[in-house]
C-alpha cells in the first residue's frame, strides 16, 4: 500500500502540473487578455507568487511522496527514535517567514498604485451604478459637472438618455445634471485615466471587468473611487461579483475602448437635446 | 491538574435517558457525529444538484420536477433555486458539518477519555448544547420549505440583500430562519466551547500534565478557545440583522436605499459592519472546522508511523499560534469591500505571517514520517491525504492573502477551489481519518480495511479532481455563486470544463456510498474489537472496549509518559503506554 500511495500523490501532483501547463495554452482557460496600465505588473506578481507556490507544492507533496515509500513498516524493525530537530525547524521557518513576508511586501507595489494614489486632476470621470440586476454609466457631459441626484427621484420606467429624472433619480431642476449622459454601456477614451465613482441602489454589487483586472465592490451608502487606465481599443465584458440575488449572474455590460476622437464624438452624438 | 474528587455514579437506566436525553459526554458525541453524518449527506446532495446546473444549465430534469415542483419549473433549475443550495450546502457544510463532527463529535467522546476524567466538566450543559445544536439544525431545515423561498444570501449572508425582505425571493421567512438557526447554533457552540476549556484545564487525571496530552487534546482546546471568542460576535451580528429585518432597526442599512422600487425607511447603518463581524467570526472559524483535524492527523500519524510527533512542543505552539494571529486577519475577505486601501495592507501582511505557523505543521508532519516504520491502514491513508490537501489548498493562500492579486481572483472559482481543499475536504479527511481510527473504541467493532482502502483512493483522486479544476475556472475569471456562465463571452470556453467537474463530483460521491456500507455493516457485523487495536499509546487505548461507563474502572488512570513513546530504545514493546509504570 505504501508504494501505491506514494505514486498516487505524485501521480496527482505531477497530473496537477500537467493540467494547469496545458490549461495555459488553451485560449480561455487562463487570465483574459490584459488591457490596463496596472495590468502588466500584477499578473508578473501572480506569475512571481506562482512560481513560489509551485515549489511548495511540489516540494511538499514529492516529500511526502518519499517519506511514504521509502519509510513503509518492515516486519519488525523499529522506526528511528527522534522527539524532532530545534534547528532544522528554524531554519525552514525562517525561509518560510522571509519568502511569505517578502511575497506580500512586493505585492502592495501594485495595490497602493491602484488604492492609495489619487487619480490624476485630468482623469475621464465616469459613475457606476448597481442595481438589480443592471449597470449604469453616467458622464458628466459638456458642463464636466454631475447633476445631484435623489433616491426619492429613481424611476426606472424611462432609462433613455435624455430620461430627467430617469433610473439615477437626477435632479431635473438641477442645470449640472441636464447634459449628463448615461446608458447601459461604459464607453471610455483609450490611455486616459479614467475616475471611476461607484455606487448601488439597493443591495451591494462589484464592479469587476477581467480584462482591466479591476474588481470592486460598489457599496449601497457609500460613493467609492477606482482609477485605471486602458491601452488597447475594443470591446469588453463587465460582470457583477458580489451576490446581489436571485438574477445575479446576468448582471452584464459591456465595455468599449475608442480612441479619444471616437470619445469625443460618441459624447456629442449621446449629449441630451 | 486537579486534585478534584471524581465521584461516581452508577449508569442511568432506560432507554430515554441512556440514549437520547443523556448527559454521558460518550452518547453525545455519538449524537453529533449522527447529526454531522445526516447533514454531510444532505449537504452532498445539494452539491450534486448545485454541479448539475453548472455542466448543464439548460438541460431539463422532469424527474426533479416532481420533487421539487418550484425549483424545477418546466423540468429547468430556476436560479433561485441554485443560490439556495449554494447557499444551503455552504451553511450545513460549515456550520452542521465541519464545526459538529471533529469538535462537539470526536472531541466530547475523546477529550475526558484521553485526558483521564470520567465525563465532561458539565454533563448537563453538554446535553443542552447539543439539543440546540439540533433545533438549530432542524430550523435550517425549515428555512428551505417556507413560503418565500429558502434563502439565498450565500454562507456569508450580507446585507443589505439580506437585511431586506423585499430584496426578492428567499428574502422573507427563509433568511429569518436562517439566522435563528445561526444564533442559536452560536449560543450552542458557546456553551460546548466552556465545557471543553473546563474539563481540559480542570479533569486531568494525576501525571496528565499540559504537555502530555495527545494533540488531540490540544486541537480541541484550541478550538475551544477560539470558538469562545469568535462565536459571541457572530451571535450579535445574528442579532442586530434580525432587529434590522423585523422591527427596523437599520444597523446594516444605509439611507436612500430603494429596493424592487420602493423606497426604505429609515437607515443609516452601514453594509460594511455586517462584513466585520462576520468575518472576525468567519476567519476563525476555518481554524475551528481544522484545528480538530490537524489535531486528530498529528496523533494518528504518530501511531501508524510508530514514532513520536515530530517537534510536539513546536505543534503546540503553532496550532495556538494559528489560533490567535487568527483574529487579526479577517479583513484579507474584505480587501474590495470600500474598506480603507491602508488597513488593507496590514492584513495582507498578517495574512501571509499565518502562513508560517502552517507551514511548522506541514514540517513536522514531514518530519514525523521521516525516518518511520509506516503502517498503511486506513486511518493512516486519511491522515496522509489531509497532509497532502492541506498542503495544496494552503499554498493558494499566497496568492489570496496578497490585496493586488486578490482585486483579480476575490469572488472567482479560484477562491471556491482553494477553501475546498484546505478546508472542506482537508477537514472532511480528518474526520475519516477519526472515524477508521477510533471507530473500534466508539462501535467496539472493526471496520473493513479493504473497502476503507478502496474509500480512501477513489475519494482522494475524486477531490483533485474536482477542485484543481475550479483554480482553472477561477484563473480564467469565472465568477463564483454564478447560476448560470452561458450569458458570458470570456467563460464560454470553460464550459467542457464544468462537466468534467461535475462528473468527478458525482463519481466521488459514489464513493461514498462504500464508506456508508462499510460503517453501517462494521456497526453492526464487523469484526469484535480489542481494547487496543492499533497498539497506540494514550488512554483511549488503555481502558477497556466496550468503554464502561464513566470510562475507566474504579481508579482513574495515572500517567507516567509523553503521549507518544513509539519505538523508544530499550523497550520491549514498540510502544509505551502512557499508563505503564516507568519501569518498563
Ligand atoms: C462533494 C464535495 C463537494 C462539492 C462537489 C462541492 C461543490 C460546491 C460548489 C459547486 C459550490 C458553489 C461555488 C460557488 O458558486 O460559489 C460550493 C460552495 C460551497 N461549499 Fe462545497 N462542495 C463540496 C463539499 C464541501 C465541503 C466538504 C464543504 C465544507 C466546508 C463545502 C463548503 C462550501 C462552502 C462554504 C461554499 C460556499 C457557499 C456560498 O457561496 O455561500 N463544500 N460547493
Ligand atoms: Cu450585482
Ligand atoms: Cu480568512
Amino acid at each position: 500500500m505504501g508504494r501505491l500511495l506514494a505514486i498516487l500523490i505524485w501521480l496527482i501532483t505531477a497530473g496537477t502540473a500537467a493540467f494547469f501547463a496545458w490549461s495555459k495554452t488553451k485560449t480561455g482557460w487562463w487570465f483574459p487578455e490584459a488591457i490596463s496600465e496596472h495590468a502588466a505588473a500584477m499578473d508578473s506578481q501572480f506569475n512571481l507568487t506562482w512560481a513560489v507556490v509551485a515549489v511548495a507544492f511540489f516540494g511538499a507533496q514529492a516529500a511526502l511522496g518519499y517519506a511514504v515509500w521509502k519509510f513503509r513498516s518492515k516486519g519488525n524493525e523499529r522506526a528511528t527514535y527522534s522527539e524532532g530537530n530545534t534547528r532544522i525547524e528554524i531554519v525552514l521557518v525562517a525561509i518560510t517567514g522571509i519568502v511569505f513576508i517578502a511575497l506580500a511586501i512586493t505585492g502592495q507595489r501594485v495595490w497602493a498604485n491602484l488604492h492609495l494614489n489619487q487619480a490624476p486632476p485630468d482623469a475621464v470621470q465616469i459613475e457606476a451604478t448597481g442595481q438589480q440586476f443592471n449597470w449604469y454609466f453616467r458622464h458628466p457631459g459638456a458642463d464636466g459637472r454631475f447633476g445631484s441626484t435623489s433616491p426619492k427621484l429613481y424611476d426606472d420606467t424611462d432609462n433613455s438618455v435624455g430620461a430627467r429624472p430617469g433610473p439615477l433619480g437626477i435632479d431635473p431642476k438641477d442645470p449640472s445634471g441636464k447634459d449628463d449622459i448615461f446608458g447601459q454601456t461604459l464607453v471610455i477614451p483609450i490611455n486616459r485615466p479614467i475616475n471611476l465613482t461607484l455606487r448601488a441602489k439597493d443591495v451591494t454589487h462589484n464592479f469587476y471587468a477581467p480584462a482591466l483586472r479591476l474588481k470592486q465592490d460598489a457599496v449601497p451608502g457609500l460613493k467609492i473611487n477606482l482609477h485605471f487606465t486602458a491601452t488597447k481599443e475594443g470591446k469588453y465584458e463587465i460582470a457583477c461579483a458580489e451576490l446581489c440575488g436571485q438574477l445575479h449572474h446576468q448582471m452584464r455590460a459591456y465595455m468599449r475602448v475608442v480612441s479619444q476622437a471616437e470619445f469625443e464624438k460618441w459624447l456629442s452624438e449621446n449629449a441630451p437635446k | 491538574m486537579s486534585d478534584q474528587v471524581q465521584t461516581s455514579h452508577a449508569a442511568p437506566k432506560g432507554f430515554i435517558r441512556k440514549y437520547i436525553f443523556s448527559t454521558d459526554h460518550k452518547v453525545i458525541g455519538i449524537q453529533y457525529f449522527f447529526l454531522a453524518l445526516v447533514a454531510a449527506l444532505i449537504g452532498m446532495l445539494m452539491s450534486l444538484l448545485i454541479r448539475l446546473r453548472l455542466a448543464w444549465p439548460t438541460e431539463r430534469w422532469p424527474m426533479l420536477e416532481t420533487i421539487f415542483p418550484e425549483g424545477f419549473k418546466d423540468g429547468l433549475m430556476q436560479p433561485e433555486f441554485y443560490l439556495a443550495m449554494v447557499t444551503m450546502h455552504g451553511t450545513i457544510m460549515v456550520f452542521m458539518v465541519l464545526t459538529t463532527a471533529p469538535q462537539s463529535g470526536f472531541g466530547n467522546y475523546f477529550l475526558p477519555i484521553q485526558i483521564g476524567a470520567r465525563d465532561m466538566a458539565f454533563p448537563v450543559l453538554n446535553a443542552l448544547s447539543f439539543w440546540l445544536t439540533a433545533v438549530s439544525f432542524l430550523v435550517l431545515i425549515a428555512a428551505l420549505f417556507v413560503v418565500g423561498g429558502a434563502p439565498l444570501g450565500g454562507w456569508t449572508f450580507y446585507p443589505t440583500l439580506s437585511a431586506i425582505p423585499s430584496a426578492g425571493p428567499g428574502q422573507a421567512l427563509g433568511a429569518d430562519l436562517w439566522i435563528v438557526s445561526i444564533a442559536l447554533f452560536c449560543v450552542a457552540s458557546l456553551l460546548g466551547a466552556l465545557n471543553f476549556i473546563t474539563t481540559t484545564l480542570n479533569m486531568r487525571t494525576s501525571g496528565m500534565t499540559l504537555m502530555r496530552m495527545p494533540l488531540s487534546c490540544w486541537g480541541w482546546f484550541t478550538t475551544a478557545v477560539i470558538a469562545l471568542l469568535a462565536f459571541p460576535v457572530l451571535l450579535a451580528g445574528g442579532i442586530l440583522l434580525l432587529l434590522d429585518r423585523n422591527v427596523g432597526t437599520g444597523f446594516f442599512i444605509p439611507s436612500g436605499l430603494v429596493v424592487s422600487g420602493k423606497l426604505i425607511e429609515g437607515g443609516g447603518g452601514s453594509t460594511i459592519l455586517w462584513q466585520h463581524l462576520f468575518w472576525f467570526f468567519g476567519h476563525p472559524e476555518v481554524y475551528i472546522a481544522i484545528l480538530p483535524g490537524m489535531g486528530a492527523t498529528s496523533h494518528i500519524l504518530a501511531t501508524f508511523a510508530r514514532k513520536p510527533v515530530f517537534g510536539h512542543k513546536a505543534m503546540v505552539v503553532a496550532m495556538f499560534a494559528i489560533g490567535l494571529l487568527g483574529f487579526f486577519v479577517w479583513g484579507h475577505h474584505m480587501f474590495i469591500s470600500g474598506m480603507n486601501p491602508s488597513v488593507a495592507i496590514a492584513f495582507s501582511v498578517l495574512t501571509l505571517v499565518i502562513g508560517v505557523p502552517s507551514a511548522i505543521k506541514t514540517f513536522n508532519w514531514l518530519g514525523t514520517l521521516w525516518g518511520a516504520r509506516i503502517r498503511f491502514t486506513t486511518p493512516m491513508l486519511f491522515a496522509i491525504g489531509f497532509v497532502s490537501l492541506f498542503v495544496a489548498g494552503g499554498v493558494t493562500g499566497l496568492v489570496l492573502g496578497q490585496t493586488a492579486l486578490d482585486v483579480v481572483f476575490h469572488d472567482t472559482h479560484f477562491v471556491t477551489g482553494h477553501f475546498h481543499l484546505i478546508m472542506g475536504v482537508a477537514a472532511i479527511f480528518g474526520i475519516f481519518a477519526a472515524t477508521y481510527y477510533w471507530f473500534p473504541k466508539m462501535f467496539a467493532r472493526t471496520m473493513n480495511e479493504t473497502l476503507g482502502k478502496l474509500h480512501f483512493v477513489l475519494t482522494f483522486v475524486g477531490v483533485y479532481a474536482i477542485f484543481i479544476p475550479f483554480h482553472v475556472l477561477g484563473i480564467a475569471g469565472h465568477p463564483r455563486r454564478y447560476a448560470d456562465s452561458s450569458g458570458y463571452e470570456f467563460l464560454q470556453a470553460l464550459d467542457p470544463l464544468h462537466v468534467v467537474i461535475t462528473i468527478a463530483a458525482f463519481a466521488t460521491a459514489a464513493a461514498q456510498v462504500i464508506f456508508l456500507v462499510n460503517f453501517f455493516w462494521s456497526l453492526f457485523k464487523g469484526k469484535r474489537a480489542e481494547a487496543n487495536p492499533w497498539e497506540a499509546t494514550t488512554l483511549e487505548w488503555s481502558t477497556p472496549t466496550p468503554v464502561p461507563h464513566e470510562n475507566f474502572g474504579e481508579v482513574l488512570p495515572v500517567v507516567h509518559h509523553d503521549p507518544y513513546e513509539y519505538s523508544v530504545p530499550g523497550a520491549t514493546k514498540d510502544y509505551v503506554m502512557q499508563t505503564e509504570p516507568n519501569s518498563f
